[in-house]
């Protein structure tokens, strides 16, 4: 059985590390997947509470905590509901099961006779007097998880499958609710002089000016080539750190050039290389079609700079973080620090929104570096804004060629993607890639780029292969060893560029067919569910009375499984364009199995399409010189209230199908449907992201 | 030097100790415990600083405390609690209109001052508005649902 186990019971067999009961009649669920705004802790409880028939309002929840919560890696690909929940759904189930089983032995009764209302267990119509508080014992949870018990079928839920609302928004829409909120005793503010980048040397720092030019009291931390001020006084700090890198002079910093910032200057880096799918060579057909797509590098730009607080007492490292995996980072800041795991404990407190890995990991150990210097005091480190947009790794660039040889019907019999991208996922697992470590007196080695394998989903191969029934497709991965910035992971990986490409390419491919694009795309997909929701998307935005390219006006959608096999989501953006792109109405069908919380998951479809929007018609991250220069909203404009369209969501009902990650499914679909639109409105197209006037410009020009 | 400045905060007079160049957001957060007006980036550019003064919103990352001496200032918690919340606090919880959360002291703030102002915005009033605050996690239709929504309850219209 175990072998099917999902990974956190694995990881995690004991049954009191997930459930306790109270005594003041709760239910502790703890997890290892973290809220970052994604609602997912509230639809955990929502398992939970069926599977155990306790109300959610009884079943606290503690997520991400080294000390009290299970290993569960880190909180990222969607996978918090397939995964945890998955997992959630069984420990409960099987907790429920032993007590149950008991329970009819001592009552000398079948457990098929006894029920749970509300943690209280009857027989037949008649009390028992026991419950999970006081009839269960030390021996339910002696035994590991086996994973065996039979969770409830859907048809009998109460609470999955309802739109609760979220357990943490009452606090945050009150002035609480984040680390950034968070105050300790004896605590310190603190800020960073950041190394321009890895290998750099800091020649001088001339603090006697900086302390005339900035009146107050501040301490300044040096270990290497980190820098830190910390004192009482958050404003003084503050100050300190804007006005330092004036007095700092650094050595062995690489000059940036302004074609390094575009993905274009990807191609022929030096990279590893493999061929996945069929082997090369394609095939060729009298109808040979090629084009490049694009993305620039672009910022997580979360509305909160990042904030870590750490403390070390009595040989105790205490470290609080928005991570997103507090195991890893406990892993990170052992090796980077010296000292053994189980003297640091890692505890998450909610951040803004991350979309991936942005400066949060870097910030807890900025923070915990100097409380080792600094013990007996809370250090509390919080980023500056340009910080955040200049030092947290950017999601990379890509450049993405297809290939598709045709058929005489102008079918794509043999499909290539040529991909261009720096690695996708530089995460602190043991100590590298970490912004502080780099500046201490003994850095890491330069990682050795890796890409997410594909059994994970891939990396720059994220949906890189088209869901359509074609007979030979290939991906040629070219990972890029070195990029201008440090890169890491943004929500959906590759999966945007890719899925922008292959949607965007496929449209093209009706036009030189003749076909419409929607007859096209159901031409060569066979799976019912893709076929539905195409369907479905279609009949919704009025497809069928579209009007003649070329009027200002578009009208464009676009498909995808997520990783291929998780939620699937289709997009329709109806937009004009004269010198700038202006959505007008979108449109979302989404497939994602069963559904725990609909509205939380309407929520994520829709934040994905408004986030996708912008990164499509504005988003890209600048560098020239010594490192980024969008280092502000005005240098990385997103899209503003003014700018946001409505969008009509409608996830298809599919209770009795596994839930699907669908968390980012949204993404690649309406960066599609965006160049679809935008193609079809111009009569051009745009095939590099993002759309800017100039690149209208030029597109009408053509 | 540390300059005493009395102001007025959500209805209660207080004095604080501070340079007059002090950021209001600094002094509210530090010295006042009133956590509600968020550090986005100190430019006047995301919002997530808002607060009212003297009825209009304005960016505490950036305005002296100095400048606000005498004069009134209202955050977030001066709106309602968790346990008692404003009509708007209490649309963006039944429209649930938030992801992370982070921006949205702000743009309740920033929703304040419009209605305050325009009992009876359109959608489009609404947005403009709220252009002064960035958003992130791309909750903006449900936002604009809510005002609409905290719109028609205050003037009595609805569920109020």
């Amino acid at each position: 059985m175990s072998d099917t186990l999902p990974l956190s019971i694995q990881n995690n067999r004991r049954m009191e590390q997930w459930i306790r009961f109270e005594p003041d009649r709760t239910v502790r669920l703890a997890v290892g997947k973290v809220e970052l705004g994604q609602g997912n802790v509230t639809a955990l409880a929502q398992i939970a509470a069926d599977e155990l028939d306790v109300a959610p309002e009884r079943i606290a929840v503690l997520s991400g905590d080294t000390e009290e919560a299970p290993d569960e890696g880190q909180t990222t690909g969607s996978q918090s509901i397939e995964v945890s929940g998955r997992s959630v759904r069984l420990v409960s189930a099987e907790l429920r099961a032993r007590v149950l089983d008991r329970l009819a032995q001592r009552l000398n009764c079948s457990p098929a006779e006894l029920t749970v209302e509300n943690g209280v267990f009857r027989r037949g119509d008649a009390p028992t007097g026991h419950d999970y508080w006081n009839f269960t014992t030390a021996e339910d949870f002696a035994r590991d998880i086996e994973g065996d018990a039979t969770p409830k079928p859907h048809t009998a839920y109460r609470y999955v499958g309802q739109p609760l609302p979220r357990r943490d928004l009452p606090a945050k829409l009150s002035g609480r609710g984040f680390i950034h909120d968070m105050t300790r005793p004896d605590m310190l503010h603190a800020r960073i002089l950041r190394q321009p980048c890895r290998g750099a040397r800091l020649a001088s720092l001339d603090e006697t000016a900086l302390r005339r030019a900035e009146r107050g009291e501040f301490r300044v931390v040096r270990v290497g080539d980190f820098v830190a001020f910390a004192g009482d006084d958050e404003a003084v700090v503050q100050r300190a750190a804007a006005a330092a890198p004036l007095h700092a002079k650094w050595d062995n910093v690489p000059r940036i050039t302004p074609d390094q910032q575009e993905a274009e200057w990807l191609v022929g880096q030096p990279s590893n290389d493999r061929v996945l799918g069929d082997a090369l060579p394609a095939a060729e057909t009298a109808n040979v079609v090629t084009a490049s797509y694009s993305r620039p590098y672009v910022a997580h730009a979360s509305m909160a700079p990042s904030c870590a607080l750490a403390e070390y007492r009595n040989g105790h490292l205490s470290v609080w973080s928005h991570t997103q995996g507090v195991y890893p980072l406990r892993t990170a800041l052992a090796s980077v620090l010296g000292i053994a795991q189980d003297t640091i404990t890692v505890r998450h407190a909610h951040g803004a929104g991350c979309y991936g890995h942005n400066g949060a990991d870097d910030a807890a150990v900025d923070a915990a570096v100097i409380a080792m210097q600094i013990p007996d005091r809370c250090i509390r480190v919080q980023w500056r804004r340009e910080e955040e947009f200049g030092f947290e790794p950017v999601g990379p660039a890509m450049h993405i060629t297809l290939r598709a040889a045709l058929d005489e019907t102008g079918k794509p019999v043999d499909w290539t993607a040529d991909i261009w991208s720096p690695t996708h996922v530089q995460r602190p697992s043991s100590g590298g890639n970490l912004l502080t470590h780099e500046a201490l007196p003994t850095p890491p080695p330069e990682p050795r780029p890796t890409d997410p394998p594909e059994a994970n989903g891939g990396g720059g191969t994220r949906n890189a292969f088209p869901l359509y029934d074609i007979a030979a497709r290939r991906v040629v991965h070219h990972l890029v060893l070195r990029a201008p910035v440090r890169t890491s992971a943004l929500r959906g990986l590759g999966a945007l560029p890719n899925v922008f490409a292959i949607e965007c390419f496929m449209d093209e491919l009706a036009e030189r067919a003749g076909i419409d694009p929607v007859e096209y795309r159901l031409s060569l997909l066979s799976d019912p569910r893709a076929r539905r929701l195409v369907e479905n998307i279609a009949q919704r935005c009025g497809w069928s009375s579209r009007r003649p390219a070329g009027s200002g006006r578009g009208l464009g959608l676009g498909w995808a499984q997520y990783k291929n096999r998780a939620a699937y989501c289709a997009v329709a953006v109806e937009l004009d364009v004269d010198q700038e792109v202006r959505l007008r109405r979108i449109w979302c069908a989404a497939d994602a199995g069963l559904v725990i919380n609909p509205d939380g998951a309407r929520n994520q479809l829709e934040g994905g399409i408004v986030q996708a929007a912008s990164m499509v018609l504005k988003e890209q991250v600048r560098m020239e010189g010594e490192g980024i220069t969008s280092l502000d909203w005005a240098g990385y404009p997103i899209l503003g209230f003014s700018e946001v369209p409505e969008i009509d969501t409608e996830i298809i009902h599919a209770p009795d199908l596994p839930t699907l990650g669908m968390g980012e499914c949204s993404f690649g679909p309406t960066a599609a449907a965006i160049g679809n639109a935008v193609a079809h409105a111009l009569g051009a197209r745009i095939r590099d992201m993002p759309f800017t006037r100039e690149r209208i410009e030029a597109a009408l020009l053509r | 030097m540390a300059q005493d400045i009395a102001l007025t905060v959500n209805g209660r007079s207080v004095r604080v100790s501070a340079l007059e160049t002090t950021p209001l957001l600094d002094v509210l957060r530090n010295q006042l415990d009133l956590k509600g007006a968020r550090y986005g980036c100190g430019l006047e550019q995301c919002g997530s600083c808002m607060v009212l003064l003297d009825g209009e919103p304005i960016y505490a990352c950036s305005r002296e405390v100095g400048t606000v001496a005498g004069r009134s200032v209202t955050t977030i918690e001066g709106l309602g609690t968790a346990v008692q919340p404003h009509p708007l606090q209490q649309a963006f919880l039944d429209e649930q209109a938030g992801q992370c959360g982070y921006c949205l002291s702000g743009i309740v703030i920033s929703a304040k001052a419009l209605l305050d102002r325009n009992p009876a915005p359109t959608r489009a009033d609404i947005a403009t508005a709220l252009d002064k605050n960035l958003c992130r996690c791309g909750a903006h239709p449900r936002i604009l649902r809510a005002v609409e929504k905290a719109a028609a309850m205050l003037r009595g219209g609805q569920g109020a």
